[in-house]
């Protein structure tokens, strides 16, 4: 008799693998010399990585089957979220293309280290297991850690990394501490296991578990920027090479999102009771102090940081209701807020790029004028995420507030509609800036660097392929706010995958 | 079922969409193109109109958001058809002075303009309340950037736009919230799935908790817009900044769709909340009444008398509305499209005032302005007769009426209200004498009428000419349909013979109302 090794659902697991064969071939292929190789080979196999995660994400949709003994589960919502992962690494392969990023980090490593993190993300939303989930936590952060610092002759993007690296630690042993405490309160790291013995209304109201649920939701509150446990944001958003920015702004909250839900309104759901009212105030919270922080900001980047946190207490309370429509309006509006962001990141990148203003605001003023191509995807972008009407963003928020009065959570609703009041503060001042016309003639030519001030001056305009992120996103803005349905369904379907909600 | 509506809606931004892939100069006649047919339609969409019919008419049902419950649902009842009409006009008039100047950008100018039509259509036509409010916020976004680019620039356009628009958005994110509340709840009432079709939500019988908060969201928006007394913060500041053909619109058309909104929503579906803050509402409309008249009176920028003045005007049209019955709705109606016929032609006539006063809107800068001027100064003689009520006008009809039914309802206020018509003739008679008489100003050069200035001024003149000697036109068309919007507030009110039952003032102890009020 031989022992027997769990079995392994190769098909299932095969957008994972996907990501990380990818990984080691563009590792591989940038040791080469040849700069084609580097420069244009490379980021194309990490493009096609992500394609190819995607594709068989879409062949595996419907499966919804346990993998390595229910250590995670590849079900719909890990699969929506995975394609909000994969999209969201073509479009940073794109703005990263030519960008001093990739350069700096010696090609190759760049792209393993996203493909390598954006495996942990998918880790991270199928983990159905709280090994797993610490696993997975781990795997997205350590290669994002590094990416922050890639640009390693900028002392900004140093910081961002080792910022991020502090924070994310302590946030990542918060975590785990809090996961061992649940499993000393009930006996078992598998969310259903857990979910069970949550069924035992005495140990509902158990120290230890109690201690374990506030422990475990800052830890995965220091990855989805829920205030107060958002300080790094806007430090590492503002540090952080552009394309890396926009990848954690989007994937990562997408990931730790889909965790959040995973861990809270499946495994906990029985202690909602207790739970429900503290995330409640922690989703008042971020929505309060995400949308107040931005409205100083000059950068767009440290903006977007802020408002990423808000968005981030907007999403907190569909987790909240832990309803069907609850879970569903989460993952509609992770993926709105990804073509949204992309679209303003997008210009970002560009801006960057052209005027040598950096992330300034002033570098999109007048920019109706100059780039339309730019100017409207921003505008787009700007609009859905103050939720107006005609953009994905209005019917995202739309059904955030339709789950929250439904979960008898009507207040809820009325605090998300007074975050987007406060938050029109200032992406109006970005829509003015960019249809507003510039008071002195704007600098199109990049400004030369100093010598010393900035040993990488990045001399190379941004190209077709920055236009068409920032194009395709901002289109997809509109048409997702005029045809959502197809889109809805996709949530429908990740949320009816998830069986013992409220 | 018929596309009739979907046409006349999506038309105007079409038209302008059109508009921006052809060369510069095609670009005007694009966007007049659509507006004009977009008239043409509404114009045989009016005659039409069959005034005994219960209920909509032309009426569009497509499911949109399967998954919100949400649907396209367009109508047409006597309630919108002459704010449909209204609508098409003043824009068609705005478009076409817009054409006549030379613009900054014009294909963004005109694909602006005809999103804003589409939009304020939209919110007319819509027959679902989640689509309503789509479309109510909509139409003020293009405002954003119209004033943001071609507002007058030594006015600071982007602090008042912005002021403008985060005012005006705080009441309509609240409604959204409203709404969202009244479709959920209400699909809780009835058992069924989740819809915001007006038809589905009549009959839901909200318990009178959640009609009140609900109440208030929707009061909040729709008295923003308007704007009413105490919310009325953005208007000077966005008047001054936009530009002529487009606050001639904004200020014609937007605060109706406000109006429209309160009997379209809030006196059909709250009705016991409409009561209890009937006098709340009426209070408010009082003071917006004199505080508006006051203010029209002392401001010497034209523009603010013309705005202050819609402040009192639109008083009138909430005084009517919570006046809770058939006459008060009636005259509320009427006034709204006499309003915003009259104030279009007030700001083209504005715009030329300026002209002749070196650029200057200060009534003290005119002056004496009709010496050469005849035409014109007959034109805005007929305008401001018209604006304040003279007898023989329609806005005369309407005013009457609105009084006769807050009389009927509440006599103190409609006493009080009274002086508001006197104190019209007041502001209204100090801008035509101070603009056309008195002493021929520094900087006048007194000109007359130039024909293309005409082509825009002459027919909306008409319009209030027409609507003067024969205002049953817009009365009897929706005789039925506005009456139904009040009718079951009204009944509150003065319940029809039933002994057995207490008659309620709507806070006596409630009916039946086993639901549960929302937890918060």
């Amino acid at each position: 008799m031989k022992a027997e090794a769990p079995h392994i659902d190769w098909e299932a697991l095969s957008p994972l693998l996907a990501l990380f064969g990818g990984a080691i071939v563009v590792l591989l292929l940038g040791l080469l010399r040849s700069r084609f190789v580097r420069e244009a080979i490379v980021p194309a196999l990490s493009f096609a990585a992500f394609g190819a995660a995607l594709g068989l994400g879409v062949w595996q949709w419907g499966e919804d089957t346990d993998l390595i003994s229910a250590a995670m589960r590849m079900d719909e919502l890990t699969l929506m979220t995975l394609f909000i992962v994969a999209v969201a690494g073509m479009a940073t392969v794109l703005l990263s293309w030519r960008h001093v990023a990739p350069r700096e980090a010696a090609h190759g490593e760049f792209h393993a280290l996203l493909l390598t993190s954006a495996a942990g993300m998918i880790v991270l939303a199928g983990a159905q297991n709280l090994v797993t989930v610490f696993l997975g936590l781990e795997l997205l952060s350590i290669p994002l850690y590094v990416l922050c610092a890639t640009e390693m002759r900028r002392a900004r993007s140093l910081e961002s990394g080792l910022k991020y690296l502090i924070v994310g630690s302590v946030g990542s042993a918060t975590l785990l501490y809090g996961l061992a405490m649940i499993y000393g309160a009930t006996g078992d790291t598998d969310f259903r296991a857990i979910a069970e013995a949550l069924r035992d209304d005495r140990l509902v109201e158990d120290a230890l578990l109690l201690g374990g649920m506030a422990l475990a939701m800052v830890g995965l509150a220091f990855k989805a920027s829920i205030a107060p446990f958002h300080q790094w944001t806007p430090d590492v958003y503002e540090g952080a090479p552009t394309p890396v920015t926009a990848f954690m702004a989007t994937a990562t909250k997408a990931s730790a999102l889909a965790v959040i839900v995973r861990l809270f309104d499946v495994a906990l759901v029985s202690a909602q009771i207790h739970w429900g009212p503290v995330l409640a105030g922690l989703a008042t919270i971020t929505i309060i102090v995400g949308n107040v922080g931005a409205i100083g900001q000059t950068s767009l980047k440290r903006l977007l940081a802020w408002s990423s946190v808000a968005q981030a207490g907007y999403m907190l309370a569909g987790v909240v209701v832990s309803t069907q429509l609850g879970v569903q309006a989460v993952v509609f509006y992770l993926a709105v807020y990804l073509v949204m962001n992309l679209a303003a990141f997008a210009v970002i990148v560009a801006r960057e790029r052209e005027t040598g203003l950096g992330d300034s605001i002033e570098s999109v003023r007048g920019l109706m004028l100059s780039r339309p191509a730019l100017a409207w995807p921003l505008t787009l972008a700007m609009l859905g995420l103050a939720g107006i009407p005609a953009t994905a963003g209005f019917i995202g928020k739309f059904f955030l507030i339709d789950a929250a009065v439904d979960g008898e959570y009507a207040w809820l609703g009325i605090v998300i509609v007074v975050g987007s009041m406060i938050s029109l503060a200032y992406y109006l001042r970005v829509i003015a800036a960019v249809w507003t016309r510039p008071a002195e003639p704007a600098t199109t030519s990049p400004v030369p660097v100093l010598a010393g001030a900035d040993p990488v001056a990045d001399p190379r305009p941004a190209g077709a392929e920055v236009y068409a992120v920032a194009v395709v996103a901002g289109a997809a803005t509109l048409a997702l706010g005029i045809v959502p349905q197809p889109l809805l369904d996709l949530a429908e379907s990740a949320g009816t995958a998830l069986t013992n909600l409220l | 079922m018929t596309i009739h509506l979907s046409i006349l809606l999506w038309l105007p931004a079409a038209a302008a969409l059109i508009g921006c892939l052809l060369p510069a100069a095609a670009t005007r006649l694009a966007a007049l193109l659509g507006s004009v047919l977009a008239l043409a339609y509404a114009v045989v969409l009016v005659v039409d109109f069959e005034s005994g019919a219960d209920g909509l008419q032309y009426v569009t049902d497509e499911t949109w958001i399967r998954s919100l419950g949400i649907s396209y649902i367009l109508g047409v009842d006597g309630l919108n058809l002459f704010l449909i009409l209204l609508t098409t006009v003043l824009f068609t008039a705005s478009t076409l002075w817009a054409a006549m100047k030379s613009w900054d950008r014009p294909r963004q100018f005109f694909l602006m303009l005809g999103v804003a039509h589409s939009g304020v259509l939209g919110a007319l036509m819509a027959q679902d309340l989640a689509l309503f409010v789509v479309f109510f916020d909509l139409m003020l976004v293009p405002f954003l950037f119209l004033t943001y680019v071609w507002g007058r620039a030594d006015r600071e356009p982007v602090r008042a736009v912005t002021k403008l628009f985060i005012y005006t958005l705080v009441g309509s994110l609240l409604m959204l919230t409203a709404a969202i509340a009244t479709g959920v709840l209400s699909a809780r009432e009835t058992g069924g799935d989740v819809s915001f079709a007006f038809a589905d939500l009549a009959g839901a019988g909200l318990s009178q908790g959640t009609q009140e908060w609900i109440f208030l969201c929707f009061a909040a928006a729709f008295l923003v817009k308007m704007p009413a007394f105490p919310f009325h913060g953005w208007m000077p500041d966005g008047y001054r900044a936009m530009p002529l053909p487009v606050l001639a619109v904004f200020s014609g058309v937007l605060s109706k769709v406000a109006a429209y909104g309160f009997l379209r929503v809030v006196t059909p579906l709250f009705p016991d909340a409409a009561v209890e803050f009937q006098e709340l509402m009426l209070i408010l409309a009082l003071i917006s009444i004199l505080y508006g008249s006051a203010m029209a009176f002392t401001t010497t920028d034209a523009r603010l008398v013309l705005g202050y003045s819609s402040v009192a005007q639109l008083g009138f049209i909430v005084l009517g509305i919570f006046a809770l019955n058939e006459q008060g709705a009636q005259g509320a109606i009427l006034q709204s499209v006499n309003h915003g016929i009259v104030v279009a032609p007030a700001f083209v006539i504005l715009a030329l005032l300026a002209e002749r006063a070196a650029g200057s809107e200060d009534v003290r800068d005119m002056g004496g302005i009709a010496f050469r001027a005849p035409w014109l100064a007959a034109l805005f003689l007929i305008v401001a007769l018209a604006n304040l009520a003279m007898p023989g006008s329609a806005n005369f009809v309407g005013e009457f009426l609105i009084l006769l039914g807050v009389f009927n309802s509440k006599l103190a206020i409609a006493i009080l209200a009274t002086t508001g018509v006197a104190l019209a003739a007041v502001y209204t008679l100090r801008l035509f004498i101070r603009a056309m008489h008195n002493r021929v100003g520094a900087d006048v050069t007194s000109l007359e009428l130039r024909g293309r200035d005409a082509l825009v001024l002459v027919p909306l003149v008409g319009c209030i000419l027409a609507l003067a000697l024969y205002p049953q036109l817009a009365l009897e068309k929706g005789e039925r349909a506005v009456g139904q919007s009040v009718r079951s507030a009204a009944q509150i009110i003065d319940p029809p013979a039933q002994p057995a039952q207490q008659p309620l003032q709507g806070r006596a102890p409630l009916p039946a109302a086993p639901e549960e009020v929302p937890t918060p």
